[in-house]
């Protein structure tokens, strides 16, 4: 074999390994506009479908068995006090865990366990937590099918995201700024307390914002409890006129949450009643878009602003 | 006269006993709240194994694995789980089909092709369509890529799996993509270096050396979107009408373990009939299920672990 014919065939190995790559590229960048076509595909098939219907009396009525009178009122008011239980309970908590985990826990056994634990209860279905919430919640504890049971459903479900989001905005915190508040005679608590979760705020922040996002939108485990899909009244409302100005009454009553009016408006035959539902899933995207977004923005402000 | 030995003194020494005590109650309360998961991941399998317990006082470990028929809530009722996992597994391998490559390619071209501002802007995207509620996800398959399947091909009935799975791979695809560049990612820069110094295309420094190199990470990424979409309810629910049927053809309808658990929530059973165990008793096999794949997962990742 002369010079030039192995010169000649390297080239053309060359070219051959060449065009795969070109080709990977190529396939690269159409998978994902795939993906982004899908998305496009997904919000203009619920704007079309949905935005005549979203006006000021959508947010305002009640749902009603006239598609065109029907609205969301009852399910973002149920959305909202939902979310507030499922904040209120998985936040502390969460943090709480995480905190335990990156600053106290000793490396034993116990600790090994709990860490398995946290992870595992991450992949396991949302539907498998509505079990959990039928037997426990409304069941066991005779909480029925109120608020209290769906927030306290969807926080266990989050308690993983919250968890893992604090020890990653923890771990980040150099070991220096907990030397130096030793070294003035900190103790441990204060230590966390006063210097280590004042500086991962922002990155729990973005855990939490994110766990909330997930729970919003989560079907199935309050579909599991039995929540009611018809509810044209609204719970009394947690401020009261008179002393001593805060009720819990609202706790313990049924309600709707967006995903299940949405659910319930796709089940129905007629065509109407499957506009209302685009209409709803339009907020719901819309809601945790903002979320997931203000969440992503936080966490890019951070790695921006913070450098130890 | 000698100065106050102020270090012991009384008032001192309650203080630091104060100071003490409260740091250990602090450490108490953290350490309670971190073992809730591992209480969480009890109080689950107690509630699933007991309700199917008495279930299976009523049926036949035998007849449950073998029967071919599902039909609890029927006067002649059986109880095979075949149908509801027949139509689990197609759903799944489905959306596996979608997901897994798509998965893959996405991650390899943000990984290793895409320049820097394509990556920063692709995966906050990526994360928003991942962050889209799974009810939203079941209305576009009903009543967007349900008709549109129907014009390619016409004998598709208005539910199918085949939908509702297609759907289910494009909800998995940011999972994947997103585990799978990261696992990409984290494998240091001279190994692709010294690919690439022996004249190697980026595509096959992707497939022959960073890809082995990230196995661990890979395969934990695809066990994660195997678990999503055995674990996933919303969708199938919406687009995959809930009759359990024996089918191995994705163009027919069909119940998933999930869509059971829904569809017996949606209906009002008596808590403590044979029906409300049933939802127990499925719910047990979809928890055995997905712990199935999330051991794999940990044998895979311990099996392939790269150390740099």
């Amino acid at each position: 074999m002369n010079h030039s014919d192995n010169l000649n065939e390297i080239r053309a190995i060359i070219a051959h390994h060449k065009r795969w790559d070109l080709l990977a590229l190529i396939a690269g960048i159409i998978a994902l506009m795939i993906a982004v076509l899908t998305f496009i595909a997904l919000f203009g098939n619920m704007i079309i479908d949905g935005m005549p219907r979203l006006n000021w009396e959508f947010f305002t009525s009640f749902p009603s068995r006239k598609p065109e009178m029907a609205g969301i009122l009852s399910a973002w008011v149920g959305t909202t006090l939902v979310m507030l239980v499922t904040a209120v309970a998985a936040v502390p908590l969460g943090v709480a865990a995480g905190v335990y985990l990156e600053e106290y826990a000793p490396k034993n056994f116990i600790t090994e366990i709990i860490e398995i634990n946290v992870t595992n209860l991450a992949g396991v279905p949302s539907i498998i937590y509505g079990l959990l919430a039928l037997g426990l919640f409304v069941y066991e504890l005779g909480l029925g099918q109120s608020i209290l049971s769906a927030g306290l459903t969807l926080a266990l479900l989050i308690l993983p995201i919250v968890i893992v989001a604090t020890r990653e905005a923890i771990r980040s915190i150099p070991v220096s700024i907990r030397e130096g508040a030793y070294a003035l005679g900190a103790t441990k608590w204060q230590t966390v307390a006063d210097h280590v979760l004042p500086y991962s705020a922002a990155g729990i922040m973005t855990g939490i914002i994110i766990g909330l996002a997930r729970a919003i939108g989560e079907t199935a485990p309050i579909i599991t409890i039995g929540a009611l899909t018809f509810i044209a009244f609204l719970p009394p409302s947690p401020l009261q006129d008179q002393f001593p100005f805060i009720s819990f009454e609202w706790l313990m009553e049924p309600f709707t949450v967006m995903p299940i009016q949405m659910f319930n408006w796709i089940s129905r035959p007629q065509e109407a009643f499957q506009h209302n539902a685009a209409a709803a899933g339009l907020v719901l995207v819309i809601m945790t878009l903002l979320m997931n977004g203000l969440a992503i923005y936080l966490r890019y402000r951070l790695r921006k602003n913070i450098k130890w | 006269m000698p100065t106050p030995d102020t270090h012991h003194s009384p008032k001192n020494l309650r203080h630091n006993y104060k100071r003490y005590l409260k740091e250990r109650t602090i450490e108490l309360l953290l350490f309670l709240a971190a073992s809730l998961s591992v209480f969480i991941t009890f109080a689950i399998i107690y509630l699933l194994v007991s309700e199917s317990l008495v279930f299976f006082e009523h049926v036949s470990l035998w007849d449950f694995l073998t029967d071919t028929q599902w039909t609890p809530l029927f006067d002649d009722a059986h109880y095979g789980i075949l149908p509801l996992v027949s139509g689990t597994a197609i759903s799944s391998l489905v959306a596996l089909v979608i997901a897994l490559p798509f998965g893959t390619i996405i991650a390899i071209y943000l990984s290793e092709f895409a320049p820097f501002a394509v990556r920063e802007i692709a995966k906050p995207f990526l994360e928003l369509l991942g962050g889209i509620p799974t009810v939203v996800y079941g209305y576009f398959a009903l009543l967007f890529v349900t008709p549109l399947l129907q014009t390619i091909l016409p004998g598709l009935p208005g539910f199918s799996l085949l939908s509702a799975g297609l759907v289910m791979g494009i909800m998995i695809i940011p999972y994947v993509s997103s585990m799978t560049e990261d696992a990409m990612r984290s494998v240091p820069m001279h190994l692709r270096e010294g690919s690439y110094a022996i004249g190697a295309t980026r595509f096959q420094t992707a497939i022959k050396v960073v890809m082995p190199a990230s196995l661990s990470g890979i395969a934990a990424a695809y066990i994660l979107g195997i678990s999503r979409a055995v674990g996933e309810t919303m969708v199938v629910a919406i687009a995959a009408g809930m009759q359990p049927n024996l089918v191995w053809n994705p163009m027919e309808p069909a119940a998933t373990i999930t869509t059971y658990i829904v569809q017996v929530s949606l209906g009002d059973l008596p808590h403590g009939s044979i029906g409300y165990q049933t939802i127990f008793a499925a719910g047990l096999t979809l928890l055995l299920l997905t712990l199935v794949f999330n051991i794999l997962g940990h044998l895979l990742r311990k099996r392939y672990r790269e150390v740099y």
